[in-house]
């Protein structure tokens, strides 16, 4: 082909024209505006006021922000017979007992596949492969049998033991495990006499951590925003996303309440993704599946 | 099963003896991998395997949680073809909901994260964290209750009065017209999530030198330096996206409930995850509603194969 190529110093100007530039920044910019503007309208209606969110037509900005509606969180809810702190406290423990169980049973797991042969370990590595093709709520009826046929109904158990065994986590874990721990490190440690465990407590997972994040996140957002359960029918065990449901029912009075709720809620995954997201990305990178 | 060259303790000589002798020692030697194994595979196969297995051969019985069941053969798939005019409602809800927010969802992440590949990272991360917010931030979504909230005091409502274009407030989580694009828009609005990193990783990874031998050999623009070389290079990124983004597209089924209530209006958002909660959670048919789980599965894993068979043409 008899193009020109065009240089800067010795590396090559890649194919790009203003045109397209221009088009694609555009795109963005919609398509931006449009994933943001809900979630800084939910910021915006949580510091609203109850008279400015009665106002018509309603505003995309505050005149007069106040945290009332922080505030109205722990005095609203006050004449439920569950205390407001209680819906806080499921969610946290929910999350962490799932999370940490996940990220242990999930490491061991993902070392073994990834590092160790041994029969069987395609046909396992295959169906958790195949797990992550179907969406978990299809097995909604046959899991509350289980569950039921142990006695777990109306528990917390219900809800952290299956989360510990998801197996998205592992997935990224072994992956990332296959590409950045090479086996001649594993192999001198071995050599040197240290047990399987030990080598990979000590050797593997310190070098895997941007991946113990990336399963914590994964783990973490399925158990956090965990709405109510159709396996847990107590008032005292239900979280926190429940409660923000039943104060928006409680309609436009109750909005800037559940903005609020909602806000509270979001905050912290956006932090740990935020503090987390180069370690994510770099996980991401042997995620791919080879067909 | 091929045995690595790092494994020095104990080689077994596999000509010695017989597949099942040398499995056998093979399994003994690596007791430890089966041990680390154990409690997520055990957790595994109670809670996702057994399940799957469960609906399986529920689906040929009349269980109902009380009384012993009964198997009745096939006799729960036509009833649900033949019989249940609100199951084949659901399908055909189902599949125009997952035939659009599936592909959209998809096209859209690996677009946004092409875009965004060749700014500075500082904005890169910006703007990363803008389109994935929605996705881990729970039950956000619910603010699109608000916005098209049927008073006047949704944002929507009140800016079609402001402008005359309507002269009273549109319902539109109670109208069956207006209920599944509404779901639509806000289950893609969720859906850039881990597909979506996913990409981006994969962009990052490519290697600049490749671009720049393609310019070399005659590439002319960013189309086909995206069709012949970044496409190509990141195919497992776009397998796993795929898988996720069909997974997805199927599980939606907690945003409508969250947005329209259930049973939503005139069904008219109803999917076959729908019914098989109606079925399963409220009326107790168990039979029944393992019959409409083992058909989910039946269509997830065919589009799971369709789409693997798309993505190995990719670039050529």
């Amino acid at each position: 082909m008899a193009q020109k190529l065009r240089t800067r110093g010795h590396r090559v100007v890649l194919n790009r024209s203003k045109g397209g530039d221009g088009g694609i920044t555009f795109l963005l910019v919609i398509l931006g505006a449009f994933m943001f503007l809900p979630m800084y309208y939910v910021v915006v209606q949580s510091l609203k006021p109850l008279d400015e969110l009665f106002m018509f037509p309603p505003k995309f900005y505050v005149i007069d922000p106040s945290f009332d509606n922080f505030k109205d969180l722990f005095t609203l809810m006050g004449d439920s017979w569950v205390p407001f702190s209680r819906y806080i406290f499921n969610t946290v423990f929910i999350t962490i007992c799932g999370t940490v169980g996940n990220l242990i049973f999930a490491s061991m797991a993902a070392y073994s596949l990834a590092k160790l042969r041994f029969p069987g370990r395609n046909a396992i590595f295959q169906l958790i492969v195949m797990s992550l093709m179907f969406h978990s709520t299809v097995n909604q009826v046959t899991h509350f049998i289980i569950l039921s046929a142990f006695g777990w109904i109306d528990t917390y158990l219900s809800i952290i033991v299956p989360s510990m065994a998801t197996t998205m986590g592992l997935y990224l874990m072994k992956q990332f495990m296959e590409s950045s721990v090479p086996d001649t490190v594993l192999e001198s440690a071995r050599l040197d006499g240290a047990s399987e465990f030990r080598t990979f407590l000590t050797i593997a997972m310190p070098m895997v951590k941007p991946a113990w994040l990336t399963l914590i996140i994964e783990s973490f957002k399925g158990l956090w925003n965990a709405g109510a359960s159709v396996y847990v029918h107590s008032e005292e065990l239900k979280t926190f996303n429940y409660a923000i449901g039943q104060i928006l029912s409680g309609g436009i009075a109750r909005s800037g309440a559940a903005a609020a709720a909602t806000v509270v809620m979001m905050i912290v995954p956006i932090a740990v993704f935020v503090l987390n997201q180069s370690k994510i990305i770099e996980t991401m990178g042997s995620s791919g599946m080879k067909d | 099963m091929s045995r690595s060259k790092t494994e020095a303790k104990r080689p077994t000589q596999r000509s010695e003896m017989s597949k099942w002798q040398w499995t056998w020692k093979e399994m003994k030697r690596n007791k430890t991998a089966y041990f680390m194994l154990a409690p997520f595979l055990i957790l595994f196969i109670v809670f996702t395997v057994l399940p799957v297995v469960l609906s399986m051969i529920l689906s040929l019985t009349n269980f109902d949680m009380l009384n012993i069941p009964d198997f009745v053969g096939a006799k729960n798939f036509t009833r649900l073809f033949l019989d249940d005019e609100i199951f084949i409602l659901a399908c055909q809800n189902t599949l125009i909901f997952a035939c659009i927010t599936g592909p959209v969802s998809y096209i859209l992440s690996l677009l946004i994260a092409w875009f965004i590949n060749e700014l500075p990272p500082k904005i890169r991360a910006v703007v990363t964290l803008i389109f994935y917010a929605p996705s881990i931030s729970g039950q956000v979504y619910l603010i699109w209750k608000t916005l098209f909230s049927s008073d006047s005091y949704g944002w929507v409502n009140a800016t079609l009065m402001k402008w005359g274009l309507q002269s009273e407030a549109i319902l539109w989580f109670e109208n069956a017209d207006y209920v599944m694009p509404l779901c639509i828009v806000v289950a893609l609005w969720t859906s850039l999530g881990t597909a979506f990193l996913s990409f981006i990783a994969g962009l990052q990874t490519i290697d600049r030198s490749m671009y720049e031998a393609a310019a070399v050999d005659g590439i002319k623009n960013r189309w086909q330096e995206l069709w012949y070389i970044t496409l190509p290079t990141m195919r497992p990124q776009l397998m796993f996206g795929a898988v996720l983004s069909i997974t997805q597209a199927f599980g939606f089924g907690a945003v409508v409930d969250a947005l329209c209530g259930f049973p939503s209006v005139d069904y008219a958002a109803h999917t076959i995850m729908h019914h098989l909660s109606d079925y399963g959670g409220q009326r107790y048919e168990i039979g029944y509603a393992s019959a409409i789980a083992v058909i989910l599965f039946i269509i997830m894993f065919g589009c799971n194969i369709v789409i693997k068979k798309a993505l190995s043409k990719v670039g050529e």
